[in-house]
């Protein structure tokens, strides 16, 4: 008979360990359907040459990342300087897509902080970034040298991120 | 006139409300499967919200494909594949029934299931324990009790 008063403290334990695995979960975390898929080829505007275009086509035979940014977004400030260590030191190719944003600012930008991309294309209409299923900035992409998406990092890119995920597989990639 | 002014100033917050783009269509057929569309995706950047209700900017990027791809006359389940392609089911508002959503779909009404048997069995034990009829004593008892009452 006192067992039948243990039943609430039982349902409320059960609640606290479910809400408690509730916290560690990310809700805004969507995985993403594209990994291992073919990237959607895009043919943006270049940033600092309007009469020329940024086609992924381009990079084929590479292993590169696309980056996702824009002057409006802090998180792309915060990561700068680490995509700017990663161009200089790491030698990695870098495209970036400009995402919504102002032309003048993000030339501004890159003037003054440092240019890590090899080339940076406009997406005023997300057009490229809908293909991409992105769905806020930063995300870094990496593509391999058939054009398919090998990992996605949404945030800013961390030398943590970049040492335990990226460069093993990166040198997997650039062997095959 | 207090009154007016007080309708009038309630009436501001959906002004604000009002949508941003405006989309024109040829054919009210196509507005009204452009407005379902809508209703049904989700606005990937405030997720509790549907690209119709969302001022996200990317949510108006995904209205204006939308809006492109109904004018040009594809099918429902075109535009419905084209963003599931690259946003997952996630951006479904009405995931599809499959393994890994079978819990979301059937798991209230096993909840409903649980507690209409719990119910059922505490009626049935509430209807085996008889009522007890009343001793003398107690009679006395209630017979005191309501002369006390009167007096």
């Amino acid at each position: 008979m006192k067992a039948r008063f243990l039943v609430p403290l039982g349902v409320f334990l059960v609640l606290v360990v479910l809400l408690g695995v509730g916290l560690t979960l990310d809700p805004r975390d969507v995985p993403s359907v594209l990994i291992d898929k073919k990237a959607s080829e895009f043919s943006l505007r270049d940033l600092f040459d309007p009469d020329k275009t940024v086609d992924s086509a381009s990079m084929k035979g590479k292993v590169w990342l696309v980056n996702v940014w824009g002057t409006w977004c802090p998180e792309c400030w915060r990561e700068h300087e680490f995509l700017l260590y990663l161009a200089k030191q790491e030698r990695v190719p870098i495209v970036g897509i400009d995402w919504r944003d102002d032309d003048a600012e993000a030339k501004k930008f890159l003037q003054e902080k440092g240019n890590p991309f090899i080339a940076v294309g406009v997406d005023p209409q997300s057009d490229a970034v809908m293909d991409l299923g992105v769905y806020g900035a930063p995300e870094t992409f990496l593509i391999d040298k058939q054009g398919v998406i090998r990992k996605k990092h949404k945030g800013a890119m961390t030398l943590q991120v970049w040492r335990d995920e990226f460069k093993p597989l990166i040198e997997k990639l650039e062997k095959s | 006139m207090r009154r007016l002014a007080w309708l009038v100033l309630l009436l501001f917050p959906l002004l604000a409300m009002a949508r941003v783009e405006i989309h024109q269509f040829d054919d009210p057929a196509k507005e009204a499967r452009y407005k379902r569309l809508i209703e049904e995706l989700r606005c990937l950047v405030c997720q509790n919200q549907n690209l119709a209700d969302s001022n996200a900017e990317l949510a108006q990027d995904m209205r204006r494909i939308t809006y492109e791809m109904v004018a040009r006359g594809e099918s429902d389940e075109k535009v419905i594949a084209f963003m599931v392609e690259r946003y997952g089911e996630f951006v479904l508002y009405r995931p599809p029934f499959q393994t890994s959503t079978a819990m979301l779909w059937i798991g209230p009404f096993i909840i409903l299931g649980v507690a209409v048997l719990l119910l059922l069995l505490f009626i049935r034990r509430r209807a085996k324990e008889k009522a007890q009829s009343l001793t003398a004593e107690d009679h006395l008892r209630a017979r005191q009790l309501l002369d006390d009452q009167q007096t």
